[in-house]
């Protein structure tokens, strides 16, 4: 649109170009910088005013000076939207990386996205079976959820991942998922393993995947999600799909967030992450639901690495205020030789109580739930005891409990990476082990259940 | 509803200089403080929050990605007000009183921008009843008639602040909210519809003492640490440890006479929850659907954030508006966190100097403004109203020497703090027991004396005392076993085991057990000092403990508290658990 090239760069800061002497630039326009070598950046206005225009570098500054030609583009950011995302790869900034042609435009979407009504979204409450027990079990999976895995380095959150992404499936109907993938700076040999994955299992005819890597750009990571998650929603919400968003690492992202803030010498926040991080997260995180009216829905699981295992450091923190639970993965369990390594103890589901029961999953999965999380949390606790005052010193009941917990691990928690166990097999599994504790030690389990479920051999 | 773009006075209008986020700085236009202004040709709502000689700074509470300098700002001259009449209640709004129902007819499901919306609809017509008559003498905040709004609830017409006079006509009938209804002697005319700035707090006569208790059916709140109506309270905890059930609890049963709900900065599946369930849940107090006493605001976290930070006033000036009426009113703010982050948000775009973790240095008093809109008063026209506020804080990493949790702990005199810990327990409400604190219990026990039993303090400082000690015998058990502290100590916990679960875990979501009638709540506690007393006397006289905590009709009593009928039936099974206890002693 507005064709004029501008050469009045002032400053270069980080990944920020300030010029001044422009026509009026919108806020949050799009930028294009062409270097002295011909290369081409991209950029985005975040401050716009008579006198002044800070626009934000995706690429990076490197090789940007005083001469560098920058042209508004007239618009703000906008995605290429139309069912040919399915089936494609695109680099972080929404550019083809597969070879492919270039998407042919059903609609071009803006990429903030707007905010969902909340008084036309629609409350999720349907199961999504992902054959991990100690997820389906304790932590179930809703439909629309936002549930993001809690993990740290070198902990095998991509494996779940996977398997989530290849086991999930609704019980009452055999409707697919769409996977949209989304990396932000990770290592050229994780994005291969997703790859590969999905190519062995057939998935990505049915995913879309945004790719931004450890050497990309990393202001870019500022945009990959967004380009996904406007992909994710107009898959969901204009061609009726059901679109499991999958995108990590959230924690690259922030770092990013955290850059930008710097560059801008904004006032740190919490551990120099700028103090918007919160809603800034919440745009993305938010973007996931059922709305009234239409038939898809957008599930979301962001996975992020606590820096530190810690997990009140700010970005687990805030995105646990945000999102609808967390799946937290141990190290502790990991090396113990466990997987999934899911510690279901600080591990929630918040949209759990609406979604399973006699109609959905079983009658007794409530019960069986809490009397499972219960057994198991009174069984780790006295580990620690165990510890001071040994074995010996334990009453019958808590010497069970602490037996119980080895089983859980051992047993319930424990299974293959190809395991895909159906919501009957789980349960079940959980009344077999907790044979191992005597009826009137389960006060969390309803009588009803007990009398019906309760392997009849073992029974006092 | 419309698309805002007229033409004013070449004074009112000026032009855009920059835009940086929500915060949009016009030139050449006269502005005073708190002015509300459309910005740039969409006409996005705006306030001015700042004057800079010639520059006005403006929040702005929409989406401004587009926006140029040069585009023109317009000020409308009126300050951020809301619309009150009859039509509030059953509504819900966003952070600056639109209609989420009206924006979906407009917009679609998703929040686009640039359109207007009436806080409450102009066309719809109520039956005014009359309540003075021609001739009458009538002030500010005088009730000139009444409106059945909602089956429970009767809206009050009041001469709207600054206005007094004698009636000269007035006329019942089929009326909107923007006709006369009636006129005085001066001239002035009323309607049903008056506009208030949400910034400035409604006037009253005087503030009261608080003396009655909110009820709020939840064990751990009315006994332990009761809040008072006119009371304010805050709710500090670490994600997922239930602040939002518990919010959402109290505004379900406490026996409030109206709630307004603010869902600042949060999620938008929570605002969906209460959407879908209010209708069908029934308030405990008057039978009828919870909706019909309630006022939303959802302003969820990926809502624009000045309107955020509107959100807290528009809830608290409404619900002043209901007390006015002589109503007993509660607000919830979910969460005033959030709330602050807006306010930090807009203070760094500002360049402000920052205060404490980027806040800028007029938190601490734009809390205490907040709270102070809480409090038991006399209206203008003579009656007793309250307005009550309980604010959800969500301290960064659940640790609350941050100065939100900080600047609102000084202000309110309830604190409910929640507990990871407890959370990951399953023990709900994850309510610290310890750390908790109310300061009413003094000013509310007469009435708690009066309405339940005479004893009903003595009562609750035992059980206080009781989880005291209980947590100064855990710290032994935790190096040494239970089996190693001597019998009277191992009753002693097991009391302590049975008032955390039996009385202080309470099930939120289960239709029985959620809500305890303050009766129920002082016979459940009598039962747990029942049995501590029949099983000391059984030990006493060769009972072994094993024996006498086992009874099962204890675990009957226990388990019976999630049926209905409850309360009829404490008394009798007390008794038949007392009969066991001493049968046990017989047994051995
Ligand atoms: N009183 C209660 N009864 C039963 N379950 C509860 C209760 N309180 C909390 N919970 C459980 O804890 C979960 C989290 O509670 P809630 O959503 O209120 O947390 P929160 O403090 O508002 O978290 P956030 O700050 O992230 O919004 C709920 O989904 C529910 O499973
Ligand atoms: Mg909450």
């Amino acid at each position: 649109m507005t064709g004029k090239e501008y050469r009045t760069i002032t400053d270069v800061k980080g990944p920020l170009v300030f010029l001044d002497k422009t026509e009026p630039v919108a806020f949050g326009e799009i930028v294009s910088l062409r270097l002295a070598d011909g290369s081409i950046k991209n950029g985005q206005v975040l401050d716009t005013s008579n006198d002044l225009v800070v626009v934000q570098v995706f690429e990076g500054t490197a090789g940007v000076d005083l001469t560098t030609g920058v042209t508004f583009l007239g618009d703000v950011f906008k995605l290429p939207v139309s069912k040919d995302l399915i089936g494609r790869i695109l680099d972080g900034a929404g550019r083809p990386r597969d070879g492919g042609p270039e998407i042919i435009a059903e609609e071009n979407a803006d990429i903030i996205g707007a905010a969902i009504n909340p008084y036309s979204r629609q409350s999720p409450h349907d199961f999504i079976q992902t054959g991990i027990s100690a997820i389906d079990c304790c932590t179930t999976l809703v439909r629309g959820q936002k549930l993001p895995i809690f993990s740290a380095s070198g902990l095998p959150h991509n494996d779940i991942a996977l398997q989530i992404a290849r086991q999930a499936k609704l019980t009452e109907s055999d409707e697919e998922f769409i996977v949209v993938f989304c990396a932000m700076g990770i290592t050229a040999e994780e994005y291969n393993f997703f790859r590969s994955d999905l190519e062995r299992t057939g998935a990505l005819e049915n995913a879309v995947l945004f790719v931004n890597l450890a050497d990309d750009p990393a202001v870019e990571r500022l945009i990959t999600p967004r380009l996904a998650l406007t992909a994710a929603e107009y898959l969901a919400f204009e061609q009726d799909y059901h679109v499991l968003v999958i995108y990590t690492d959230m924690t690259n992202y922030c770092d990013s967030l955290r850059q930008i803030g710097a560059a801008r010498e904004e006032v740190p926040g919490r551990r120099g992450y700028p103090g918007y991080m919160y809603t800034d997260l919440a745009m993305l995180y938010e973007r996931a639901g059922l709305v009234k009216g239409k038939k898809g829905s957008i599930t979301q699981f962001p996975i992020l690495t606590m820096p530190g295992d810690d997990i009140t450091h700010p970005i687990p923190d805030l995105s646990g205020y945000i999102t609808e639970g967390q799946i937290v993965i141990s190290r502790e369990l990991h090396q113990a030789g466990i997987y999934p390594p899911i510690n279901v103890l600080p591990s929630l589901s918040r949209l759990m109580g609406g979604c399973i029961g006699a109609d959905t999953t079983r009658e007794d999965h409530k019960s069986v739930s809490d009397q499972m999380y219960a057994g198991y949390a009174q069984g780790r606790e006295l580990r620690g005891l165990v510890a001071i005052v040994g074995e010996d010193a334990l009453n019958e009941r808590d010497k069970q409990l602490l037996d119980f917990s080895g089983l859980f691990e051992d047993k319930f928690l424990r299974q293959n990476r190809d395991e895909d166990r159906s919501i009957d097999e789980t349960l079940d599994l959980c009344w077999n082990l907790m044979q191992s504790i005597s009826t009137k030690y389960l006060v969390r389990l309803d009588q009803q259940w007990i009398d019906k479920y309760h392997p009849t051999d073992k029974k006092e | 509803m419309q698309t805002k773009k007229e033409s004013g006075k070449m004074s009112n209008e000026g032009t855009i200089y920059r835009i940086s986020g929500p915060v949009v700085t016009a030139i050449g236009m006269t502005a005073s403080m708190y002015n509300v202004v459309r910005v740039g040709n969409e006409g996005l709502m705006g306030e001015v929050i700042e004057l800079h000689g010639e520059k006005a700074i403006i929040q702005v509470y929409e989406d401004t990605s587009g926006i140029r300098p040069g585009e023109p700002v317009f000020n409308t001259g009126e300050t951020l007000s809301v619309s009150l009449g009859p039509g509030l209640l059953t509504e819900i709004y966003d952070g600056i009183q639109r209609p989420l129902a009206t924006l979906e007819e407009v917009m679609g499901v998703f929040i686009t921008r640039g359109v207007d919306a009436d806080g409450i609809n102009m066309e719809k017509k109520w039956n005014f009843e009359a309540t003075v008559s021609e001739g009458d003498r009538v002030e500010s905040g005088s009730i000139i008639g009444t409106v059945q709004e909602t089956d429970t609830i009767v809206h009050k017409i009041m001469v709207p602040p600054g206005i007094s006079g004698v009636v000269s006509t007035i006329k019942s009938g089929e009326f909107n909210v923007t006709e006369n209804v009636c006129k005085l002697d001066d001239g002035n005319e009323i309607q049903m519809l008056q506009k208030w700035p949400v910034r400035t707090p409604r006037p009253y006569r005087q503030k009261y003492a608080p003396d009655t208790p909110l009820v709020t059916g939840m064990r751990i709140l009315d006994f332990l640490f009761p809040l008072a109506k006119g009371g304010a309270a805050g709710i500090p905890g670490p994600f997922g440890s239930g602040k939002t059930v518990t919010q959402q609890s109290l505004a379900k049963y406490s026996d409030a006479e109206i709630v307004v709900y603010i869902g600042c900065g949060e999620r938008g599946n929570e605002m969906t929850e209460v959407l879908d369930e209010f209708p069908h849940l029934i308030d405990p107090n008057t039978g009828e659907p919870l909706m019909n006493r309630t006022v939303m605001i959802a302003n969820t976290s990926n809502m624009p954030v000045a309107a955020r930070e509107a959100s807290v006033y528009t809830g608290i000036t409404i619900a002043e508006y209901f007390r006015d009426m002589g109503y007993d009113v509660a607000l919830m703010a979910d969460s005033t966190s959030r709330w602050a982050e807006a306010m930090r948000e807009i203070s760094s775009r500002l360049e402000e100097m920052p205060g404490e973790e980027g806040y800028p240095a007029y938190l601490s008093s734009r809390l205490a403004e907040f709270y102070e809109r809480a409090g038991r008063i006399e209206t203008l026209n003579g009656l007793d109203g309250s307005v009550t506020v309980i604010g959800a804080v969500s301290p960064p990493g659940g640790d609350i020497s941050e100065p939100v949790s900080q600047g609102t702990l000084r202000i309110v005199k309830v604190f409910w703090g929640l507990d990871a810990g407890l959370a990951r327990q399953r023990h709900f409400p994850a309510i610290n027991w310890l750390g908790s604190y109310s300061l009413y219990p003094q000013s509310l026990d007469q009435w708690f004396r009066d309405n339940v039993a005479q004893d009903f303090p003595e009562v609750r400082t035992e059980i206080s005392g009781l989880l005291q000690v209980e947590a100064e015998l855990q710290e032994i058990v935790q190096l040494v076993g239970s089996d190693a502290l001597p019998i009277d100590q191992q009753l002693t916990l097991e009391v302590a085991r049975m008032i955390r679960e039996y009385f202080l875990q309470q099930n939120g979501f289960h239709e029985v057990d959620a809500f305890s009638a303050v009766d129920q709540q002082y016979k459940m506690a009598k039962a747990i000092l029942s049995f501590q007393e029949n099983a000391k006397k059984a030990i006493a006289s060769g009972g072994l403990l094993e024996d006498v905590v086992n009874v099962p009709a204890r675990t009957t009593l226990m388990r019976n508290r999630f049926e209905a009928g409850y309360l009829d039936r404490i008394d009798g099974l007390v008794d038949e658990m007392n009969k066991e206890i001493a049968a046990a002693v017989e047994d051995n």
